[in-house]
């Protein structure tokens, strides 16, 4: 965020005085706390707050007294938001806040989970951790492409348009072919058709980036609606009806308790989501690929004086980062649903969120994608349980926190330097 | 935008500027743009016969193949049109099936791809502009005159919003911020101007004020959040307003199915519908939809243009735009220029939203109410090259398209998604003249560079 053009009000000044900005965290930490502690625990009731080791009610559990709970979640967090008001080692930062944050959303859960209609005091966490998995995998495709993007200095917007074209390519050659192979080709090349108009109009025609991704996501949108009620809605038999691949369990991974039955048994397009958050991990910061990748996301002159060809690192970052999501809008039409129109409805945009909230980095986009899965699957889960919160909040909550993480309250972000400016030779 | 001769030279932090440069340059990228935005008229700016000049209708071909704005512009539809064309062909199987044996019976190929293209744009003509039916009917009396009219008048209603959305999206764009918000602050616009059309009992007249006033005060809140976390924290607008588009989605979905907004009659997501003393009045008549909205935003588009042209904060908004630095230097407060343009998008975003739902296009809110009112800007204000008037006649050209994608899709059958997929393309041929210009052979243009690029990044 630091790299607009107006240094002295984008940067955020640096205080040096007592609130500095682990003690305002820390601060804001202790009256969430507060808040857990005592609203929490004088709405949670006596009741016997399960959280099962399993899909349903039936087997091992994890109980706890609703009020109690609530009070001494809450209490956890308000020591961890005390420790940080006090002061702690700069390392300590991001541990204490997490156990922070943590036991504020465990001290909500037990109040929920308390309160819920008889019978439905339980929380079966195989099931939501599944969930969080599954909601978060377009958001890891599309952050890993944004991450593959930005990283080599081209900003992507268009993540929505590339799962979309993804998504609907993968259905329709899959459809016709009969094949699940072909369709996950198809995806990957129609991500990449989208990331080849990004690329060509952002790196050859120095068009404005955010302006022709916004672009490209409506023509995408476009498209793909136009093509679907033209072919898909006329005769969904033969164009709409995709292959999907078979669950696939992964042995001894598929035997550890809670994870395994959650995890390891079945969405082919999980266990390649996360080898790919490692892949790209590696690659980025552990190879010649990454150091050039990254050197010409950062200062793109200087690289060129080193010999590193800034445009074709560009291109070719631009149109894997096409690949990876085309990939994960596959996720859709070549395992879970048929094509539909607009069917990614903002999951890009999430994508993007889940971006800058991890900060342009796999690892930490990774963990963003998951906790706005799990705010999505907990959103399904209190209204299934009729909870009284209304579960729109909790679906804004994944763009809440990236504003307040973009607006420096939850730790500067950063992004490449050059990001987004286009580099001319010469 | 389109301040900057080179991207390059958009990292301005580099540059130790004048105030005399930047308004300079504002200035001086204003008039160049403004003399390419009327190439066919070179009669109307007598410059100065010093030197032997070419005739008049020289100076005219000439400029026809110039890669000038209105060339483009115009070369840039007849090419969404094309791929358009080529878009319905692919699609129907009927007609691809001809293509099958092309070599030994080429006509037919043609035939019928000329037959389902032709009555599809034909249809989207008469849809939006002239149907000569309807024409014809009236001088034989069998329909009335409103017929006639019915065309121009679904365009105008739909070009309406636009007209303020791009506005909005523009305004932002000449203070050097990327208000992609136009879609959320329209979303508050229509919430406040809906709750304020069914909730307060006002005498007519006031009560219409009110509405659209509330629909506008609801944009400018939505715009005052991502202005004061520019100006205060740095916070980059483009993701601030992209996150609040939904943040405001979700807000409008919550509150529609809430006591005392919600429908009573009704149990599906609809609320209760405006009074009529809160409605925009007819202009033609209740069997036409065109409404007052579309003088509104004639008006707000001549504000809009003083603002930026003839005002003080107009002045200090695009010496901003140009060049944040130098506008600091020259005393200017760039953070409260900042919040003030975001305010400033924000009113005209959220007049969009009350056009919405004063309007004729609905009456009580939905969860689409807002439609899609909001991205549509942005491509307008590109597409009128972020200059008021040019917003208006941009709106004017996708309110028709849309009117027409209406018809075509009732008569020809032809999906009105094409119709986002050539606004799209128009306005992605607009943002690269340079392929234009290739792929025509134009001339360079004489007046104009066309740069349609922020180039700042995050």
């Amino acid at each position: 965020m630091s790299t607009m053009a107006v240094p002295d009000i984008a940067v955020a000044p640096v205080r040096k005085g007592f609130w500095t900005r682990s003690r305002k965290v820390g601060l804001t930490l202790l009256g969430l706390g507060l808040l857990a502690a005592v609203l929490f625990g004088a709405l949670a009731t006596e009741q016997e707050a399960r959280f099962t080791l399993s899909d349903d009610a039936a087997g091992a559990a994890l109980e706890i007294n609703g009020t109690i709970g609530a009070i001494l979640f809450g209490i956890i967090a308000i020591a961890a938001g005390a420790a940080l008001l006090a002061g702690v080692p700069k390392r300590w930062f991001l541990p204490v806040l997490a156990v922070g944050l943590v036991g504020f959303v465990l001290s909500f859960l037990c109040w929920q989970v308390s309160a819920a209609p008889a019978g439905q005091n339980f929380m079966p966490l195989v099931n939501i951790i599944r969930g969080t998995f599954i909601l978060a995998l377009p958001l890891i495709f599309g952050a890993l492409a944004g991450v593959l993007c930005e990283r080599s200095g081209v900003v992507n917007v268009a993540i929505e348009g590339q799962l979309l074209m993804g998504a609907f390519s993968g259905a329709l050659f899959g459809s016709i072919s009969g094949s699940v192979w072909v369709g996950l080709l198809a995806a990957a090349l129609g991500g990449a058709f989208i990331s080849l108009l990004l690329a060509v109009f952002a790196i050859r025609y120095l068009v404005d980036q955010v302006v022709i991704g916004i672009v490209l996501n409506l023509l995408a949108v476009g498209v793909t609606g136009f093509l679907y009620e033209r072919l898909m809605q006329t005769d969904a038999e033969k164009y709409n009806s995709a292959p999907r691949f078979s669950n696939w369990e992964i042995p001894l991974l598929r035997d550890i308790p809670v994870l395994g039955p959650a995890l390891f048994r079945g969405n082919i397009f999980l266990y390649v989501g996360l080898l790919l958050v490692l892949v790209i991990h590696i690659g980025l910061f552990r190879t010649r690929w990454g150091l050039r990748t990254r050197s010409v996301g950062e200062h793109p002159i200087a690289a060129d004086t080193l010999g590193v060809k800034v445009l074709r690192v560009r291109y070719r970052n631009v149109l894997l980062a096409g690949v990876v999501a085309g990939i994960g809008g596959a996720s859709y039409t070549l395992a879970l649903y048929s094509f539909t129109k607009n069917m990614i409805g903002g999951k890009g945009f999430i994508a993007l969120a889940a971006l800058i909230f991890g900060r342009w980095n796999p690892t930490g986009a990774l963990l963003a994608a998951l906790f706005f899965g799990f705010a999505d699957q907990l959103a399904t889960y209190l209204g299934a349980i009729s909870s009284s919160i209304p579960s729109q909040f909790l679906a804004m909550l994944p763009y809440l926190a990236t504003i307040l993480a973009v607006a420096g309250l939850v730790g500067r972000v950063r992004a490449p330097a050059a990001d987004g400016k286009p580099y001319i030779k010469g | 935008m389109s301040n900057d001769p080179t991207p390059q030279s958009g990292s301005p932090d580099k540059e130790p500027a004048s105030e005399a440069q930047a308004a300079q340059n504002a200035l001086g990228n204003t008039e160049r743009a403004e003399l390419a935005t009327e190439p066919n008229t070179p009669a109307s700016k007598p410059e100065p016969q010093q030197e032997p000049r070419p005739s008049l209708g020289r100076l005219f071909i000439d400029n026809l193949w110039a890669a000038n704005t209105f060339t483009v512009t115009l070369l840039s539809l007849v090419l969404a049109i094309v791929v358009g064309a080529v878009l319905m062909i692919i699609s129907d199987p009927a007609v691809l099936s001809t293509y099958s044996y092309i070599t030994s019976r080429p006509s037919d190929a043609i035939n019928s791809s000329w037959t389902l293209v032709s009555e599809a744009y034909a249809n989207l003509f008469k849809g939006s502009i002239f149907d000569p039916e309807a024409f014809a009917g009236w001088l034989d009396g069998t329909n009335s005159w409103q017929a006639v009219l019915a065309p121009i008048s679904e365009t105008l209603t739909y070009a309406a919003p636009l007209v303020f959305t791009g506005l909005s999206v523009a305004l932002a764009f000449r203070g050097g911020l990327f208000n992609i918000g136009a879609q959320g602050q329209a979303t508050i616009g229509v919430i406040m101007a809906a709750l304020a059309g069914f909730l307060l009992p006002l005498p007519p007249g006031l009560h219409l004020l009110v509405a659209v006033l509330a629909g506008a005060l609801g944009g400018a809140i939505w715009g005052f959040i991502p202005g004061i976390l520019k100006a205060r924290a740095g916070a980059h607008e483009v993701i601030n307003t992209i996150m609040l588009n939904y943040v405001a989605t979700y807000f409008l979905t919550w509150l529609i199915v809430q006591n005392g907004v919600q429908d009573p009659n009704r149990t599906d997501a609809i609320s209760r519908a405006v009074d009529t003393s809160a409605q925009l009045p007819r202009l033609l008549g209740d069997n036409l939809r065109v409404h007052a909205g579309i003088l509104l935003a004639v008006l707000a588009t001549w504000a809009v243009a003083w603002l930026l042209n003839r005002s003080t904060l107009g002045f200090e908004l695009r010496a901003v735009g140009a060049n944040p630095d130098a506008a600091r230097t020259a005393g200017i407060s760039v953070t409260r220029t900042y919040i003030l343009i975001m305010v400033f998008a924000g009113i005209l975003a959220g007049l969009g939203g009350s056009n919405m739902v004063l309007g004729s296009t609905a009456s009580a809110l939905t969860p689409l109410v807002v439609a899609q009112i909001g991205f549509d800007g942005i491509l307008v204000a590109l597409l009128g090259r972020v200059k008021p008037w040019g917003v208006l006649l941009a709106a004017l050209l996708f309110g028709a398209l849309q009117a027409g994608g209406n018809r075509m899709q009732s008569y020809s059958g032809i999906s009105l998604e094409l119709v986002t997929v050539l606004q799209a393309l128009i306005v992605i041929f607009i943002a690269a003249p340079a392929l234009v210009k290739a792929i025509f052979q134009l001339r360079a243009a004489r007046a104009a560079r066309l740069q349609t690029s922020l180039a700042k990044g995050w």
